[in-house]
């Protein structure tokens, strides 16, 4: 698709497709030598969340899943903070209480990550009640995967949504579109009997799209439509972004599995060698977008890699951070269970 | 008896509680082919913690059902088909997701059978984790047997070690009501000696796990094995004889065992890895005030986890779980020792 991107906008997707790959590249390694809690990683789906938060104002309001890291990064958390609370550490955004799995940031915009799945689309349709009500003109966008549509709660917020015109933006990214089975032990299961997800909140009259979600400029149209009727208060718009599930996400735990990314293999095959190099070459949104941006002349070899260095700099950074930060006074857990 | 007669006679019978509660499972889907087993990645990919590896294989896909990720109709589902003749075995990956199910649980499961004045029964299980440790946060860290406890209708089951945990869990299938068993995920890997054969272990029945005569410490789950680390220190360094009761099943409690115990030893502790407030603590320690307060030379203690979410850090977290230290300092004060 044609980009109807301008330059600075696609130089900053760039930097937060490499910011989110590095990080979460570094967190891999830092679970080696720290084992903290069990996350999830957005490897793969990276050209969705960078691109989203490019159509947002900053008084827009976000919620998440499990896979949140890189919608946060994305919307410019600071990385270092990330870490402490992936950690679990004082400097943590959610000072060690809620670590990877729920890491929110109140000035970012992000109401809540939910453990469960599905449990976030309820408070998105809540959110976007509440701003509604307050009539300035903000949006609230959820993000969940795809089998997030197999929770009832899900069905009943789209409902309710569609119903009261609320203004929500339904992100759901699927993450399937590649064979995941459980007989390659993989996680989960999931499975809806529908042959296409957008055809469910369709048949709630919710105005539904399907985008490829490793494609920038797909993805920056479609999403900038969708905002734009949201803003102007024409209700909810479903969004299903379509992505090949890296394969380092399949196991229970993250793995590595395509290695140390090398932005240079979007030009250069012959680095590839492993047994995914197919995934990289065909579904990787990062060396896809690169590959593309090369060819249009955004920039030049010397210039990305002088940004991958500066942000793989960034993420060393972060990570002596959270490292450097301390583990919470045990007393402290039992303060602020209720509001004052 | 075992599934497959020679591959699971083996001479060494330590095994894990994991393996155990596999074991029941197949002896009694091999001897009731009206036991089918419904959940979240059960089948072909073995539970996410490997607790039913090797059934999709040995019974097929009709009896070990995978399913979407729609905790509430799962269940519901198994409500219904237990009505009308099947006996569900119901995964729920977390403990934390049976709020997902509470509808179908409450209104629906733990009713029909009064309801219907004895019409209908609701013979299924209910197998979830549980548990703190690992740093997994908030919303897949609770132990919320005691919620589930306060419902007439449904019995609650929390086993252990190992061979509890498969006498507990062959009767639970057996048994015509809706019971929820719920395994610590911390003991999960605890081996110990378990028997080849039919050995059921009826569903209220407390164990005393440890003699003793001077206190009793009631316990249950992965605290059994803090009470009796504790009674060991108490035995050794204090000089106080301890007895530990297990208490295996919530609802219905075993209460003669419970009374028995604290007429012998006129103290008692209570420890619980879930909430202190309004939880099984509390009512353990308000049934021994009811009916043998003339036997006490102390008043009634607890233990249990602070009512907090359960935070993720490590740091954070470890304050959620009794410690051995903190059981052994408390019963000392029982005996005027000042902490
Ligand atoms: C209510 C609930 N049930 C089950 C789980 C366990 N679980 C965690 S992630 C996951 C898969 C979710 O798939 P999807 O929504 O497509 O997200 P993806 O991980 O593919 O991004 C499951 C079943 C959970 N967290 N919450
Ligand atoms: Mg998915």
């Amino acid at each position: 698709m044609t980009n109807s991107l301008n330059i600075e906008q696609n130089l900053a997707i760039l930097d937060r497709m490499l910011l989110i790959r590095r990080f979460e590249e570094m967190l891999i390694d830092l679970d080696q030598d720290h084992d903290f809690g069990h996350y999830h990683l957005y490897i793969g789906e990276e050209a969705t969340g960078a691109t989203v938060v490019e159509s947002l104002i900053p008084t827009d309001l976000l919620l998440t899943t499990w896979r949140n890291h890189g919608h946060l990064l994305a919307r410019g958390t600071n990385p270092g903070r990330m870490v402490a609370e992936i950690l679990g550490r004082v400097d943590g955004y959610n000072k060690g209480r809620g670590g990877t799995l729920h890491l929110t940031d109140r000035e970012a915009g992000f109401l809540s990550t939910s453990g469960l799945v599905g449990g976030a689309v309820g408070l998105a349709a809540g959110a976007g009640f509440a701003l509604k009500q307050a009539g300035e003109g903000n949006i609230c966008v959820v993000f969940f995967g795809d089998g997030s549509l197999e929770e009832g709660v899900v069905f009943e917020a789209m409902n309710l949504a569609s119903l009261w015109s609320l203004p929500v933006l339904f992100m759901c990214e699927n993450n399937n579109s590649g064979a995941i089975s459980a007989q390659e032990g993989g996680f989960p299961s999931s499975e809806i009997a529908a042959s296409q997800i957008s055809d469910i909140p369709k048949s709630l009259n919710i105005n539904s799209k399907l985008v490829d979600g490793a494609d920038v400029a797909a993805v920056h149209t479609v999403v900038t439509e969708a905002v734009s009727n949201i803003r102007s208060g024409n209700g909810p718009v479903f969004v299903e972004a379509y992505s090949e599930r890296w394969p380092g996400s399949r196991p229970l735990w993250p793995e590595q599995a395509t290695g140390v990314t090398q932005v240079a293999s979007a030009w250069d095959e012959s680095l590839l060698t492993g047994e995914h190099k197919e995934w990289i070459i065909e579904f990787d949104p990062l060396i896809r977008f690169i590959r593309n941006q090369l060819a249009e002349g955004l920039f030049s070899k010397d210039e990305l890699f002088d940004r991958d260095r500066k942000i793989q700099t960034q993420i060393t950074e972060a990570r002596a951070f959270g490292e450097a930060s301390a583990l919470p006074d045990p007393q402290s857990a039992l303060d602020g269970v209720f509001a004052a | 008896m075992p599934p497959d007669s020679s591959a699971n006679i083996q001479s060494d019978r330590n095994i894990t509680l994991k393996a155990a509660v596999l074991e029941a499972m197949f002896e009694e889907m091999k001897c009731d082919e009206n036991v089918v087993l419904i959940g979240e990645d059960v089948g072909a990919a073995g539970g996410v913690f490997k607790q039913t590896e090797g059934l999709f294989e040995t019974f097929g896909a009709d009896r070990v059902i995978d399913t979407p990720i729609s905790e509430s109709a799962i269940f519901g589902l198994s409500v219904g088909a237990a009505m009308a003749g099947s006996r569900p075995i119901v995964e729920v990956m977390f403990g934390d997701f049976l709020t997902l199910v509470m509808d179908q649980l409450v209104n629906q499961a733990a009713k029909v059978h009064y309801m219907s004045a004895g019409g209908f029964n609701v013979p299924l299980v209910l197998r979830t984790g549980i548990g703190i440790g690992g740093s997994l946060g908030p919303q897949h860290s609770q132990s919320l047997h005691s919620w589930l406890a306060h419902i007439p209708g449904l019995k609650v089951v929390m086993p252990s070690s190992a061979a509890d945990a498969k006498g507990l869990f062959k009767a639970a299938v057996r048994d015509n009501n809706p019971v929820i068993f719920m395994e610590d995920r911390m003991t999960y890997n605890l081996k110990e000696h378990v028997p080849t054969g039919e050995k059921i272990i009826p569903l209220a029945s407390a164990a005393v796990k440890r003699k003793g005569v001077e206190v009793t410490i009631f316990a249950i789950s992965r605290a059994v094995h803090t009470a009796l680390a504790a009674a060991e220190i108490l035995l050794e360094e204090k000089n106080i004889s301890t007895e530990v009761v297990d208490l295996r099943t919530l609802a219905p409690l075993d209460v003669e065992t419970i009374v028995s115990s604290v007429r012998k030893t006129g103290r008692a502790i209570v420890l619980d890895g879930g909430y202190k407030s309004f939880g099984i603590t509390g009512e353990i320690a308000a049934t021994i005030g009811e009916l043998v307060f003339d036997y006490l030379d102390a008043p009634v203690m607890r233990l249990a986890a602070p009512d907090i979410p359960v935070p993720y850090s490590p740091s954070l977290e470890s304050l959620m779980v009794p410690s051995v230290d903190q059981v052994v300092a408390k019963v000392s004060t029982m005996f005027g020792d000042s902490v």
